[in-house]
């Protein structure tokens, strides 16, 4: 009897340290929930995709550099106040748009001019933004981080903060042989995370490759979309990476000029870029201010102002067009684990 | 069995050929490498010498006066220098691919080494960053973001800042910014400069070195062509009067002879 007295608290003393040795070793683990591995990090060239624009050869994913750029998505320690982090805005569930909000939100409750764009094939896209003001996926996170109603930093600070922690310290070191962070280490991390982000598996994509079949109604809204709509959003990106005033009436209170602010040409005038409209079920609300609530005030409007079609679509063409738009959403991407945020699951 | 002895015999004399002729051409190219570096004059050590007007330029205390006679104090003047090209007495050009980033708070950044050697009767440079560094994505160096003169909001370099104050400035605490930037038409702001140097006399610094001192007169950056009023000026951080401030400061530097 006395012995067992004696072996209990023993035991439980070493079983105890050995719990917390468990526990510290899950918490000091950067990536305790989903970890990315060398098949994660894996870019192919989807069938029928162009080239990219962004030459992956010069900044090669890897399995530290794409799960700093994730943890640097997900983590409020770029913005100013601490609160606001580039997920904020960019849902994985809405295609990395913001769903129900027509213009985005930034630090102290500020109101950005446009509404959050949805974030997938980046690497396609020439340009960014809704008036292309920036020519360079590397430079893009610089826009949001430094604009004082979206994150509101400077990037000396964002380094000196991310220099300061010594998770980001190690985490930068794993990925670039280096613990002093640099501009262009932050940036090629971030942008090792965003050139994965590659939606080309929707049912659309599956019906292509003759492994998914379509209903009649998505069938005529397919033929519909193709004769109306393709000169703009043409397959398999569903852009034309170009610039168009479509007719919307300009809201004075936003007082955006469009394209125009970055050429100075005034033909460009409220001129926004194209939009992917892949997984655009999932980005409501829509147009560069999300004046419009659904996909219907959509086709209203291209019905009613004939800007980019001369055809009036009627009611039943409406709901074919919608019926095809949906056929777009790509369920994989909206729930890759690898894009998901590191903190949750 | 012969003709493999004798093929391989000729692959060897063939192999010695080769090995002696690249000797000879590498001796030929350090001789008129040699040769060439002691024929073709000094080094150069270039300065920028900042003044405002007449006065020498310091931060923050002293007071200078504008075209409208309204003073003003500067506290920040940073610009580019890329492009730097010398043209020497014999028509050959030396063209240096570094980017310089002169900050008037900066002893260090005002002076620039040129290594290559030549006796220069011309020197030309850009004020600013050409187009093609403003579209080839993240830069290191001088041109790194982290800098402080790069737009994030619209992709490119501000080629040029000066900041101040003056009471006549309606914007807020009586400042002033112009940052100058943009590297597309109609908002090119990418201004060349060429300085005469067949007058210059050249003192020498160091061994082999000839110290050429660049005077930088910040006045015109708000003059000549365009005078400007701090009362209806007072911030330029766009494209709008971009252009007309960088056609005043194309102007600002001479020789010092």
């Amino acid at each position: 009897m006395e012995t067992e007295f004696t072996m209990k608290p023993k035991l439980l003393i070493l079983s105890s340290i050995l719990f917390f040795v468990l526990l510290s070793a899950f918490i000091m683990d950067e990536n305790p929930y989903f970890k990315i591995t060398n098949k994660d990090i894996v870019f192919v060239n989807p069938k029928g995709f162009p080239k990219p624009f962004y030459d992956l050869s010069k900044n090669k994913p890897s399995v530290e550099g794409f799960t700093l750029g994730r943890k640097l998505f997900y983590d409020p320690i770029l913005s100013a106040d601490y609160f606001t982090s580039c997920a904020t805005c960019h849902q994985q569930f809405a295609a990395f748009a913001h769903i129900d909000h027509p213009l985005s939100h930034g630090i102290g409750g500020r109101l950005g001019i446009r509404n959050v764009p949805s974030l997938q094939n980046l690497i396609w896209k020439d340009a960014f933004m809704a008036d292309g003001a920036i020519n360079h996926l590397d430079l893009q996170p610089l826009a949001p981080i430094t604009s004082v109603s979206e994150m509101g930093e400077n990037l000396p600070n964002v380094i000196k903060k991310l220099q300061a922690n010594s998770t980001y310290k190690r985490m930068f070191y794993k990925a670039f042989q280096d613990s002093t962070i640099t501009t262009e280490m932050l940036m090629k991390s971030l942008s090792q995370f965003l050139s994965l982000m590659i939606s080309c598996n929707s049912r659309y994509d599956k019906f292509i490759a003759g492994v998914d079949t379509f209903t009649s109604i998505e069938e005529k809204g397919l033929n519909l979309f193709k004769s109306n709509c393709v000169t703009c959003h043409p397959p398999p990106l569903f852009t034309d990476n170009n610039y168009y005033n479509i007719g919307l009436k300009p809201d004075s209170n936003l007082n955006d000029n469009g394209r125009m602010t970055i050429t100075s040409f005034k033909e460009d005038y409220f001129k926004f870029k194209t939009p992917s409209l892949r997984n655009v079920e999932m980005t409501y609300p829509y147009m560069h201010d999300g004046r419009y609530r659904n996909l219907k005030e959509v086709m209203n409007h291209y019905a009613a102002s004939q800007s980019c079609s001369n055809k009036k679509f009627d009611d039943s063409e409406k709901t074919e067009l919608i019926a095809f738009l949906k056929t777009l959403t790509d369920m994989d991407y909206l729930h890759d684990r690898r894009f998901a945020d590191p903190n949750t699951y | 069995m012969y003709n493999i002895f004798n093929s391989f015999g000729v692959m060897k004399y063939q192999r010695a050929i080769f090995k002696y002729s690249l000797f000879t051409i590498g001796l030929f190219f350090l001789f008129s490498f040699k040769f060439s570096e002691i024929k073709n004059g000094h080094s150069l050590v270039i300065e920028f010498n900042h003044f405002v007007g007449n006065d020498k330029l310091i931060l923050d205390s002293l007071m200078y006066k504008n075209e409208f006679k309204q003073s003003y104090s500067i506290s920040k003047f940073r610009y580019y220098i890329s492009n730097i090209k010398l043209k020497r007495k014999d028509g050959t050009e030396y063209v240096s691919n570094e980017y310089f980033l002169i900050d008037a708070e900066d002893q260090e950044s005002q002076q620039i080494v040129i290594h290559e050697k030549g006796y220069y009767s011309s020197i030309s440079f850009t004020i600013g960053v050409d187009s093609l560094r403003n579209c080839s994505g993240l830069q290191k160096g001088v041109l790194d973001p982290v800098k402080g003169m790069f737009w994030a909001w619209n992709t490119g370099y501000i080629f040029l800042k000066l900041e101040g104050k003056s009471t006549y400035s309606k914007s807020p605490s009586n400042i002033f910014e112009y940052h100058i930037g943009g590297f597309k038409q109609p908002n090119n702001c990418i201004r060349q400069v060429t300085l005469d140097l067949t007058e210059k006399s050249f003192q020498k610094v160091g061994d082999d070195a000839d110290f050429l001192s660049i005077l930088v007169d910040i006045s015109e950056v708000l003059k000549t062509p365009k005078s400007i009023d701090f009362k209806e000026l007072s911030s330029v951080t766009d494209f709008n009067n971009a252009t007309m401030i960088a056609d005043n400061y194309a102007d600002m530097f001479s020789v010092i002879k």
